[in-house]
């Protein structure tokens, strides 16, 4: 077989199993819906608020699974009471909102390890799985509701583009033009908590934010529309679950740290090397590329 | 078309985090006519126009524009806000930007109608920025920049328009422009109220003025609110300006 054909080989025989091509399908979906919600998060400069809803969603977890409810049920009820108890913490006191953040998320984080440790002596769950991903062991269930949710989320941010664009751009134009931005943002959060119950199977609710803001910040890189943003951002935030996915088929990694790895690459690439931003690239900054340029090229003059 | 109604300002009183910004503002905004809002730095210039809008919480007081609250009929203005209140890096281009101007009229659902293109189309080109249809907002210069947020407010077709320190960092052509442009609206029979705390030469350009510091020291014709005596009582006894003092 030539080497050509052995990659292929490589890429395809797996998914001749049900679990891979659960597998597969999730990871196309999560991450699609993580570089498009999470476009918003980055222009908003709202990162950190990514991160606090994603370490919030494991006592909401915890508790559905207690009851024997739906766990993505319970985990985006969870996270959308964190950001309600921030929203409150920062308004009703002097706690600034990146405080009011680290209080909430720390202590439903804390409540959430320790009602999971809990359950899982007695239990077949696995917290490990929801900190770090395990996208191979995904159930059917898990792929119809990631669907469910992929689909809300995609047509939701379809529908309202025009005015979320001018809301997250303009808040306050954006309101005196009579946009209800109270509600906008109140519908932004509940997205990000759908994307953010969505990607705990793949990437872990530890290391999400990054399958959130590192395609669009990529893509950001290279491209200077909000929904080419999106659209790029969603083809790297692919391009990295789905070769995560294998990394952690053949290397036995938990997925959402292989995922991490591919996308933070990804990013460091366009960092480098985007034509209008790259740290190499561009006038004023040709120097270092020029000296990178000397240190690679074949010394012609040497031999 | 009937004519713009004047707006009323009642017994207006605004908190800025429990310290109070505006005491009892009584004052009518009246249609036609250029109205510059002067005052100190901390004077309330900003709040007053916030408040107007119902963009922050009122302690006392109401707006009312025509019949019913200003800030049930927004859809009727336009409002543009300080240039540091806006993120210059955001991935948005001139177009996408005065395109908002028509998301309001466009409605839920909607996408943008072939009219409603043409009407942006033809605010940048009143600004005399159509050829940077296409550039990132990033890329313009301060001047630039406001003249798409003019065209944008232009595109949203309003009846009343608030500008806050739209001449900040703006170049002397981009000035002239955006005045030419705010002669032209209020012209036309609308509402403009424009915050502004340069008291040089182009204080001349407004036909009435709005004079605060954290209360209204005086409103109304230029000439008639730029005494001695108000300036003195807004801005205290260090104010450089007697130039065009009546």
């Amino acid at each position: 077989m030539s080497p050509d054909l052995a990659v292929l080989n490589g890429l395809v025989e797996p998914l001749q199993y049900a679990f891979m091509q659960r597998s597969l399908a999730v990871a196309l979906m999560v991450g699609i819906i993580c570089s498009v919600v999470g476009s918003y998060l980055m222009v908003q400069r709202l990162a950190l608020l990514g991160d606090a809803i994603s370490h919030s969603v494991l006592p909401g977890l915890a508790i559905a699974f207690l009851l024997g409810v739906n766990i993505f049920i319970g985990a985006f009820i969870a996270g959308v009471i964190s950001t309600v108890i921030i929203g409150w913490i920062h308004t009703r006191s002097p706690i600034k909102e990146d405080a009011a953040m680290g209080i909430v998320f720390s202590a439903f984080f804390a409540l959430g390890i320790t009602l999971i440790t809990t359950i899982q002596k007695d239990n077949k769950i696995d917290l490990n799985h929801f900190l770090f991903g395990n996208i191979l062991g995904v159930t059917a269930g898990e792929v119809r509701d990631t669907a469910i949710i992929a689909a809300l989320v995609l047509l939701t941010v379809a529908l309202l583009y025009k005015e979320l664009l001018f809301y997250s751009f303009d808040p306050l134009g954006a309101q005196a033009s009579g946009l209800p931005t109270g509600l906008l943002n109140a519908g932004l959060m509940v997205l990000i908590a759908l994307t953010v119950v969505a990607s705990m199977k793949v990437v872990g609710v530890i290391l999400v934010l990054s399958l959130l803001i590192a395609p669009g910040a990529t893509a950001y890189l290279l491209v200077p529309r909000l929904h080419q943003v999106m659209l790029l951002g969603a083809g790297v935030g692919v391009f990295s679950s789905v070769s995560g996915m294998y990394l952690s088929y053949y290397l036995n990694l938990p997925s959402g740290p292989a995922i991490v790895m591919v996308v933070s690459t990804l990013f460091a690439l366009a960092f480098l090397f985007s034509p209008r931003y790259g740290v190499l690239m561009g006038p004023g900054r040709g120097r270092a590329w020029q000296k990178l340029q000397a240190i690679l090229r074949p010394k012609d003059g040497v031999s | 078309m009937a004519p713009t109604p004047s707006i009323t300002i009642d017994h207006l009183s605004v908190n800025y985090r429990d310290v109070q910004a505006l005491r009892n503002v009584n004052l009518t905004v009246r249609p036609g006519k250029l109205v510059g809002v002067f005052g100190p730095n901390g004077a309330g210039k900003s709040t007053l126009v916030k408040a107007m809008l119902g963009l922050m919480p009122l302690v006392t007081g109401r707006v009312t524009y025509g019949d019913d609250l200003l800030a049930h009929q927004l859809n009727r203005v336009a409002y543009v806000p300080q240039r540091s209140q806006i993120d210059w890096t955001f991935p948005a281009t001139v177009w996408d930007v005065v395109m908002m101007g028509r998301v309001q009229k466009t409605g839920w659902l909607h996408r943008f109608s072939v009219a409603s293109r043409q009407i942006a189309k033809e605010a940048l080109d009143r600004v005399g920025m159509a050829e940077f249809r296409d550039r990132p907002i990033g890329a313009l210069s301060g001047g630039q920049q406001q003249r798409v947020f003019l065209a944008r407010a232009l595109a949203q077709e309003a009846d009343i328009f608030c500008f806050d320190e739209p001449f900040v960092g703006v170049d002397q052509k981009t000035e002239a422009v955006i005045f030419q442009i705010f002669r032209e609206l209020a012209a036309a029979g609308h509402i403009v109220l424009v915050i502004n705390h340069d008291l040089g030469e182009s204080i001349t350009n407004f036909d009435q003025l709005i004079l605060l510091n954290k209360e209204l020291i005086a409103a109304g014709p230029r000439d008639w609110v730029l005494t001695r005596d108000n300036m003195t009582r807004a801005y205290g006894g260090h104010v450089g300006f007697f130039g065009h003092v009546a």
